[in-house]
């Protein structure tokens, strides 16, 4: 097994003796190194000055209202593309702050979910953020009975939630590891019970004097003008947190994608780095929940990563078009939802992602639609060609040694002297009149054939060509009927097929095994009779 | 009297002397919703396709809001005339209808993207799943805000349920009710009417394909139908919840049986009981959950008895309770049975080592250690009350002794023993000091007939390959 499936750069096998500091440099992507440094160059809670200072030094910075109202925030007299313009450059301090959060979320999200992607792990996320309510309900209930008043501390929340959804990762892998009932069912039931659960506490909350649940609503549905500058803090803290580690462990955790038993028998501890990458998801999934909605925000770890397959084949790149993807649909959906009241956060950045994928899934440079089709539209003008060229010489192979001894010798192949007409190759194959011509049209603007007043006649090139394609074509014929006992009337269909994509080591080969037969000849006549043209 | 007492008097007070004909009618609905879902799940579950109903149950969202915008729009537009006055959220035939045409359309729309991407785009299948359901779900969000306006849905209603209020008018049976019944005989016809088809193609694909069965059009079935079903019980169950109907109680009889018909007959009953259960449950959980805390500054001034927990929620929930029963006390698959299995395992073969220790003892005291006999774990003391029950040993638990019958088992297990060291000798030249391990394990389950064929093969061999005697199965 070699380590090259893993697309490593560097060196066969992972090393981290650098320390820290010189894997993050290595492997860092450069948002990554750039929040890092911001974050580690201010004293934490002085991170809101940080995003403010990279305003123009003429605007004030305004005092953050808590929870801070976005659509508010913006005065009514501003036309609207103005309007627009600064929700899209950032330029209300209010804006930016949810902007910010929300595109670390998405950033974060894109790489996790490549991650889960190649494990075929992306459902769980589904799990872990339905799983997450009855933690946040809980802890809303178990706050407020004892300290009346701060239930709503978005931290202890988050904390509830996150063990929460750790216990729902635990119950499914412990169902489907103990029991005969398979990952799928296991990841529906976790989920719905723990979603039923977490909705009757919540309904219980509901009728309770200080229970007003619409602090806590927003985690189902995604709320991102809710938010206040501490839960975007606390945002951008665990995104970073995320992105830091799934930096410093890219190579080990990328080992674990692609091939887990070669990572286990190479020492790597995999059950651990397992848990590592759950962990992860289950973070994102739960920073997610404010900005999102629990009910949507598994397409974040999904729909970027899948977006991002379409352009590359290595995981590295991946990686990063997915945080881009991510990071785009999360600016997207934040920015729309602040200018339009009606459009919340949570469905358009889904709904952004969705389109990103539908681009992708169409234009991408590696498995799109449209790239797939062009190649399958060449690979059919090539075999076009090629059955015209065949069709051209078994037409003129019994007058060739007429042609040859009529030859001036020197002048060039003597397939080159006769001239075509349409009449002579229709009804040798299942042309009609319309697809010959297209095919003689194409097979001209290759320099195959020129054209005539009267007709066609082959280049130079083109009679190379079409003794080339003749003689593989030829050449798999005799082969099957001396060592694969195929009855000559039935080589001719499956040489047909395989001419196309025959290499020149295995023309080599055939040659080698055939053409002994036929000492004195360029290549093997023919084994069943030539259809005759109409 | 003791706080616990308090408060089982007061739960039965709450199951008993309030239960209502209203509570009645919200068992009866929730429990034909629960039991229509339990049908389609059933095939779900077998076929690993339970994400699927995760999906359809998101997907039929923008299917009932699409229904309701455009019967909206139909009856202002005067194609129809509105019925049932000037509500607008109100249902009739209309409304109804176009739900169902709507969710018909949107179960084989779900079906369709997901496998075109999977195909197209060549995404591994639950992460194509994924996509179109988030996807179809968020349209289905985003439509509820921007026709707020016309359309009058609550989405808390459509994704959580409303099960309490389905007989707010007091007379009649409540629509829901109905609703969830016709999809339960709806479900229930087409089982019996494909049992055979579904049987086949669910357990083996290539068999139906054939046999000449069109296992496409039984997969899209499958979705309409479930898609269906949904949309009966949204109102009742509630979108989200409808997940859980269809999937955790066929799960649990899944744990139970391996029959077929049974396993549906025992999903529709853990349907059942989950919905009657997970209505207790609601009117009770406020009270086992905040009666400890009734002292804090929060509950000081609420009732907490009076207050109840969304029933469809509970049902959820209960339905997790009972899988976790089955997963746990599963008369073949459980956890516990099989742990049990495994301890009486652990101590038929103890008490027959212990039967081999003492023959050996008796036959050559040199080759026994005599730490072994004075063994007082508790699998040893297991081990010779069982033996001693058998009537196969007497006397104290330290110095066992052999009974005739006892002896006649211990001479068979020693005999297995050694025939097997002789024939492991025999045919693999197993090093001598390597075949007692060997023997050790397997002659536990050497019966009197291999015993017999193992003799025959190597001639009737008299000694083993450490030169001990082999004895025979009856005493000449």
């Amino acid at each position: 097994m070699s380590s090259s499936t893993c697309q490593y750069r560097s060196g066969l096998r992972p090393r981290v003796s650098t320390g820290p500091l010189g894997t993050v440099v290595r492997f860092a992507h450069p948002f990554m190194v750039t929040g890092l440094l911001l974050l580690l160059s201010t004293p934490s809670n002085a991170l809101p000055a940080v995003i403010t200072s990279q305003a123009p030094a003429s605007r004030p910075t305004m005092p953050l209202p808590s929870p801070v109202s976005i659509s508010g925030a913006t005065p009514a007299t501003r036309s609207a593309p103005g309007k627009f313009a600064r929700a899209l450059l950032l330029e209300d301090y209010n804006t930016r702050v949810v902007v910010i959060g929300t595109l670390l979320l998405g950033i974060g999200s894109g790489i996790v979910g490549t991650f889960m992607l190649l494990r075929k792990r992306s459902l769980v996320g589904d799990v872990v953020s339905h799983a997450a309510l009855p933690g946040i309900a809980m802890a809303f209930l178990i706050v407020e009975i004892t300290q009346p008043g701060t239930g709503r501390s978005m931290p202890l929340l988050l904390v509830g939630a996150l063990l929460a959804g750790l216990v729902g990762v635990g119950c499914t892998m412990a169902i489907s590891r103990f029991s005969r009932i398979k990952q799928d069912a296991a990841l529906a039931i976790v989920l719905s019970v723990f979603f039923g659960l977490g909705i009757s506490l919540f309904t219980i909350i509901q009728k309770l004097p200080t229970g007003n649940v619409a602090g806590l609503q927003q985690f189902i549905y995604g709320q991102t003008a809710s938010m206040t500058s501490g839960d975007v803090r606390l945002i951008a803290l665990a995104s970073l947190a995320v992105l830091g580690i799934a930096s410093l462990l890219f190579k080990e955790i990328a080992l674990l994608c692609f091939d887990e038993q070669f990572a286990r028998s190479n020492g790597w501890p995999t059950g651990g780095l397992d848990s590592i990458l759950m962990a992860l998801v289950v973070s994102v999934a739960i920073i997610g929940l404010q900005s999102v909605g629990l009910l949507l925000v598994v397409a974040l770890l999904i729909i970027p990563a899948a977006s991002a397959r379409f352009w590359t084949e290595r995981l590295g790149p991946m990686t990063i078009i997915a945080a881009c993807f991510g990071g785009l649909s999360a600016w997207l959906g934040a920015v729309t939802s602040s200018m339009f009241a009606r459009f919340s956060a949570g469905p358009v950045i889904v709904l952004a992602g969705t389109l990103f994928f539908l681009f992708s899934m169409t234009f991408g440079t590696r498995r799109g639609i449209v790239r797939r089709l062009l190649l399958q539209l060449a690979m059919r003008r090539r075999v076009g060609r090629h059955d015209l060229a065949r069709t051209i010489y078994e037409f003129l192979e019994p007058e060739l040694p007429l042609l040859e001894s009529s030859a001036h010798p020197g002048s060039g192949d003597p397939l080159c002297i006769p001239l075509l007409v349409l009449q002579d190759l229709l009804g040798r194959r299942t042309w009609s009149p319309k697809r010959l011509g297209r095919l003689i049209q194409s097979a001209c603007r290759h320099g195959l054939l020129q054209v005539e007043p009267k007709g066609w006649r082959l280049t130079s090139e083109g009679a190379r060509h079409a003794r080339l394609v003749a003689r593989n074509h030829r050449l798999w014929e005799t082969y099957l009927i001396l060592h694969a006992d195929v009855a000559p009337s039935h080589v001719d269909r499956n040489a047909d097929l395989i001419e196309h994509v025959l290499e020149p080591e295995l023309i080599e080969q055939l040659v080698e095994a055939v053409m002994d037969r036929y000492p004195q000849m360029d290549m093997p006549p023919s084994p069943h009779p030539l259809a005759q043209g109409s | 009297m003791t706080p616990q007492l308090d408060m089982l008097t007061t739960i039965k007070t709450i199951l008993l002397d309030e239960w209502f004909l209203l509570d009645t009618w919200i068992v009866v609905t929730a429990a034909l919703a629960a039991m229509g879902c339990a049908i389609p799940g059933t095939f779900l579950v077998l076929r690993r396709q339970s994400m699927m109903g995760d999906a359809l149950t998101h997907t039929v969202l923008p299917g009932i809001v699409g229904a309701f915008i455009i019967s909206h729009a139909m009856k202002t537009s005067g194609w129809f005339a509105a019925t049932g006055g000037e509500q607008p959220y109100a249902f009739d035939a209309i409304t109804y209808t176009m739900m169902f045409v709507g969710a018909v359309a949107i179960g084989a729309l779900t079906a369709v993207l997901s496998e075109w991407v999977q195909r197209q785009g060549r995404v591994e299948s639950s992460a194509a799943l994924g996509i179109v359901y988030t996807s179809l779900f968020a349209v289905g969000l985003l439509m509820i805000r921007l026709f707020a306006d016309s359309v009058h849905i609550d989405p808390d209603c459509v994704l959580y349920g409303s099960v309490e209020t389905v007989w707010v008018t007091g007379d009649g049976v409540p629509r829901a009710a109905l609703a969830s019944g016709g999809a339960l005989v709806l479900n229930t016809l087409l089982v019996v009417a494909f049992f055979k088809e579904l049987r086949v193609s669910t357990f083996d694909p290539d068999l139906a394909i054939s046999l000449g069965i069109n296992s496409t059009a039984i997969h899209y079935g499958l979705m309409a139908i479930t898609a269906v079903t949904a949309v009966a019980a949204f109102e009742s169950v509630g979108n989200i919840l409808v997940i859980a109907m269809l999937i955790v109680p066929p799960a649990t009889a899944h744990l139970l049986t391996d029959r077929l018909w049974l396993l549906i007959v025992l999903s529709v009953t853990v349907a059942a009981a989950s919905a009657w259960l997970g209505h207790a449950f609601a009117l009770i959980l406020p009270t086992l959950l905040l009666t400890p805390f009734a002292d804090a500054p929060l509950l000081r001034s609420v009732n907490i008895t009076s207050l109840d927990a969304s029933t469809a929620g509970m049902m959820a929930t209960t339905s997790g309770l009972l899988f976790l029963l089955a997963l746990l006390l599963g008369p073949r698959h459980g956890l516990v049975i099989r742990r049990l299995h495994r301890g009486f395992l652990a101590i038929r073969i103890a008490a027959e080592d212990l039967l081999g220790v003492i023959y050996r003892n008796q036959e050559d005291p040199e080759t026994v250690n005599p730490a072994i006999l004075t063994d007082r774990s508790l699998t040893r003391r297991l081990a010779v009350w069982w033996l001693r029950r058998r009537g196969l040993v007497t006397g104290s638990s330290t110095s066992p002794v052999l009974t005739s019958s006892g002896h006649a088992s211990a001479r068979q297990l020693v005999r297995a023993h050694r025939l097997w060291e002789s024939y492991m000798a025999h045919h693999f030249n197993v090093p001598a000091d390597h075949l007692h391990e060997m023997a050790h394990r397997v002659e536990h389950f050497l019966d009197p007939e291999l015993r017999d064929q193992i003799a025959e093969e190597l001639d009737g061999p008299q000694r083993d390959p450490h030169g001990r005697e082999i004895p025979l199965d009856e005493p000449d």
